[in-house]
């Protein structure tokens, strides 16, 4: 019995070491097509870890010596209720520090951008063995501290207050999924510490318009009753923005565009259904004015139900 | 159910505030109103010239008179153009009718910031040194660094002011009425106040004429830009019905004429020889160690050359060489001294833990790569001060050449005696100091940043005493915040400033002989 509930737990890191995901900007899963039950509540952490020596400067692919590795950590507390079984809330806090591997610049640490998401699935056409579901996920997320923008690759965050959408479509088939999403992402406008900044341009302001973006997911994956496992393309574009120049640095309104690939694996332990483990990693095919960066997380959840009637699963 | 609406609203509403607030963003001097010169400063002609022997060593031809069919054809000129005045000209004139100095001096800034970028090394880990002969290969010439933008910020405001004392010179002479002073239909659609000050030649013109001339010496890859720039200010003052051709044809030529005498200083005031040889690199070094100093290094990988190792020898406006050498401060506390230990202690608990008010202060005055460096930051705070006080357009140039001829003199100063000591940065001292903005690329004492802030903060203090607690509150400001960068020491700042307002004072000293006070 122990051996079997070992080879479980090692199972289940295997996946975690393997697994991956996406989403630095919502590290979470408002991207999914996963629900909760109504009236279940999951709470948790998440680790992160994302990593890059290349980058690119415009659509020139380089490194820096000056700056060596550039490592983002992050650990996040993420809470998950089914208001109803077609509607959840998603909300996320992230303590988030940086550093660089190499030359004298300084890791910057501290509370990143708190998040919130509706997330609803008014669609689902169900046969015998297919699902199709429908959802629409809007989301707000807005800084909680006064972190430093200005000082990229090594800020923690671009500091803007960003709304938005997201239409989600899902098919399942026995044990096969397959997941397409988008969102739009509408991002405020940002304040420096300076006065003027130089884009393409000087200007003579502390405040950045910031563009906003567009972000798809494409999944395909297994879901089993303890078991959901898939392999992820993503892709983020800036809509707008302009590139580093030669040897200048990073600036918040660049026009920040990734192509990544991942996996991520979510596993229910089946003699503890409460707590679930999840595993991720991410890896940057193609970019602009982002590192390429190799990123990897873990988290750990408990589900409540606070249900008098229902059961947690 | 309940709870779903209210969440629904909550996120609705967030939205809709969201999308409802626009982007847009007015920018600091984006709706200024027209100057409105409250003194025209008649008597400026007579004002001392920074390099010009006499105001009139170029001669301006006598104007055809108001009453001439050539000049009626000339206001004619500006009837047809007012009649059809487009949304994108009016805009064109409102700009300009800001000051055509200030204008410049922003532009001058923008080209500042644009070409401020350390050259990218090259495939054998050397970097390519940006060639004024030919100034469009990569790097483009020039790396507008702190040292070269001070220079050029000098040479164009005092060129600009010595076309303008030129230029009022033959104003006061010639005293021409200004078109709207001869025509009623053009007073009744000017687009600029009145003013009694003549206009042939006009002063628009001539700072649109010697700044475009500077610039093919200055920033030669932006001369289309410059006189696509310059063509437009001159259009902007026909549109607005401020001047005739004839003036700004007279202005643009007296204006490329002065530029000639600053061209030829320029090219001999040894700034073409400020970034030396690697045998000059080298003697810095070994001249260091031969004093029992530990000499300073490049952080920067590949190793890069120290940045203009001999600026310090370039010829300084406000004083001659000897005072350059007189003004340089004794040597700093000695690498292998305990006071040095303890001052790089200081900086090291600085960056430990910084706090976000220090940070900004960092970032605020940080005024690295990509931006107006320190010199273009303080001519943005002069002008902001410049613009309260309508000031006309000779005395805004006259107070931005006294700033700008300070500002360089400092980085003259400030040069020679970075190279003159060698001496290490904070993080060369104890490794663990990690700084909160980019280590510059040259030796520690003394403090770029705190010598250029207080040379402004002594000239602007003169010039607009009731701001003088302020500008000196910046200056410390500016000076301290490369301690909690981490990339001072405090004997670097503590001299710069103290260097800084003892060269101030050389501008004041002009200022105060040169007729305008």
């Amino acid at each position: 019995m122990k051996n079997n509930l070992q080879r479980r737990v090692l199972l289940c890191l295997l996946i975690i070491s393997l697994a991956f995901s996406y989403s630095k900007l919502f590290a979470q899963t408002e991207h999914d097509a996963i629900m909760l039950n109504k009236a279940q509540w999951c709470n948790g952490f998440s680790y992160m870890n994302s990593k890059w020596t290349d980058y690119w400067e415009g659509s020139y692919k380089r490194n820096n010596d000056n700056i060596g590795s550039v490592s983002t950590q992050s650990v996040m507390y993420m809470t998950n209720y089914g208001i109803s079984d077609k509607l959840n809330v998603l909300a996320g806090l992230p303590y988030v520090w940086t550093s660089a591997s190499k030359g004298t610049l300084h890791g910057m640490k501290g509370l990143q951008d708190a998040s919130l998401f509706l997330k609803w699935k008014p669609i689902t056409i169900r046969s015998a063995k297919e699902k199709f579901s429908l959802f629409a996920v809007a989301g707000v997320s807005t800084p909680v501290s006064n972190y430093v923008i200005d000082f990229l690759p090594l800020s923690i965050g671009l500091g803007s207050t960003n709304v938005s959408g997201r239409l989600l479509a899902d098919y399942q088939k026995g044990i096969f999924f397959t997941t397409i999403s988008g969102a739009y992402v509408r991002r405020s406008n940002v304040k420096l510490d300076r006065d003027a900044y130089y884009t393409t341009e000087l200007h003579n302001t502390t405040e950045v318009k910031m563009p906003d973006m567009a972000l798809y997911n494409f999944s395909v994956g297994i879901r089993k009753k303890y078991l959901v496992a898939e392999a992820l393309l993503n892709n983020m574009t800036t809509l707008g923005g302009f590139d580093i120049r030669k040897n200048d640095m990073p600036f918040p309104s660049n026009r920040m565009n990734s192509t990544s690939v991942g996996v991520h694996a979510k596993y229910t332990l089946p003699r503890f259904t409460h707590i679930e483990l999840t595993g991720e990693a991410d890896y940057v095919l193609s970019g602009r004015n982002v590192g390429r960066a190799t990123s990897y997380g873990a988290g750990l959840y408990y589900i409540f139900s606070l249900h008098p009637n229902k059961s947690s699963k | 159910m309940k709870k779903i609406s209210i969440l629904s609203l909550i996120t609705g509403l967030l939205i809709i505030i969201q999308f409802a607030c626009s982007k847009s963003i007015i920018e600091h001097t984006e709706n200024l109103p027209a100057l409105n010169q409250t003194n025209i400063d008649m008597e400026a002609g007579s004002w001392k010239t920074v390099l010009l022997s006499r105001p009139d060593t170029f001669a301006v031809a006598t104007p055809a008179a108001t009453n001439t069919s050539g000049y009626i054809g000339e206001l004619n000129e500006i009837k047809g153009l007012q009649q059809n005045l487009t949304e994108g000209q009016k805009a064109v004139v409102k700009y300009w009718s800001a000051g055509t100095v200030l204008r410049w001096n922003e532009i001058m800034r923008g080209l500042v910031a644009k070409h401020n970028l350390p050259p990218y090394q090259a495939e054998d880990g050397t970097y390519p040194i940006p060639n004024a002969a030919n100034p469009f290969n990569y790097p483009q010439f020039p790396f507008s660094n702190p040292p070269y933008a001070a220079r050029a910020y000098a040479y164009i405001s005092a060129a600009q002011y010595d076309a303008l004392v030129a230029a009022w010179h033959y104003k006061k002479i010639y005293n021409r009425a200004a078109p709207y002073k001869v025509d009623s239909t053009l007073k009744a659609n000017l687009l600029v106040p009145q003013s009694n000050l003549p206009s042939y030649p006009s002063e628009d013109a001539v700072v649109a004429g010697v700044t475009a001339e500077m610039m093919k010496l200055l920033f030669p890859t932006e001369i289309a830009f410059i006189e696509q720039k310059a063509a437009e200010a001159e259009q902007a003052r026909l549109m607005a019905g401020a001047n005739v051709r004839s003036d700004i044809a007279a202005g643009e030529i007296l204006g490329r004429s002065v530029a000639q005498v600053f061209i030829a200083r320029a090219k001999t005031d040894g700034a073409g020889k400020a970034g030396g040889t690697a045998v000059d690199w080298s003697k810095f070094e070994t001249d260091c160690i031969a004093k029992n100093e530990t000499p300073w290094y490049t952080f920067e990988s590949p190793k890069r050359p120290p940045m203009l190792p001999l600026y310090g020898k370039v010829k300084a406006f406000l004083f001659d060489s000897a005072t350059c050498a007189s003004l340089r401060p004794g040597p700093p506390p000695s690498t292998g001294s305990e006071e040095m230990k303890k001052e790089t202690e200081e900086i090291y608990n600085y960056v430990k833990n910084p706090s976000r008010e220090q940070i900004r202060i960092v970032h605020f005055w940080a005024d690295g790569a990509g931006t107006s460096t320190p010199a273009g930051h303080w001519n943005a705070i002069a002008a902001d001060d410049f613009l309260k006080k309508d000031y006309s357009e000779i005395r805004w140039a006259r107070n931005l050449a006294l700033l700008n001829m300070s500002l360089m003199d400092a980085a003259i100063v400030c040069w020679n005696t970075k190279y003159y000591y060698f001496n290490p940065r904070p993080s060369q001292m104890n490794p663990a100091i990690k700084t909160l903005t980019g280590i510059p690329n040259f030796p520690s004492y003394i403090s770029g940043h705190s010598t250029f802030s207080g040379a402004a903060a002594e000239v602007l203090s003169h010039i607009v005493p009731e701001r003088a607690s302020d500008y000196n509150a910046m200056a410390q400001e500016a000076s301290n915040s490369r301690m909690y960068g981490g990339i001072h020491h405090r004997s670097d700042c503590q001299a710069g400033l103290t260097v800084g307002k003892k060269i101030g004072a050389y501008a004041v000293a002009k200022a105060m002989a040169d007729g305008a006070e």
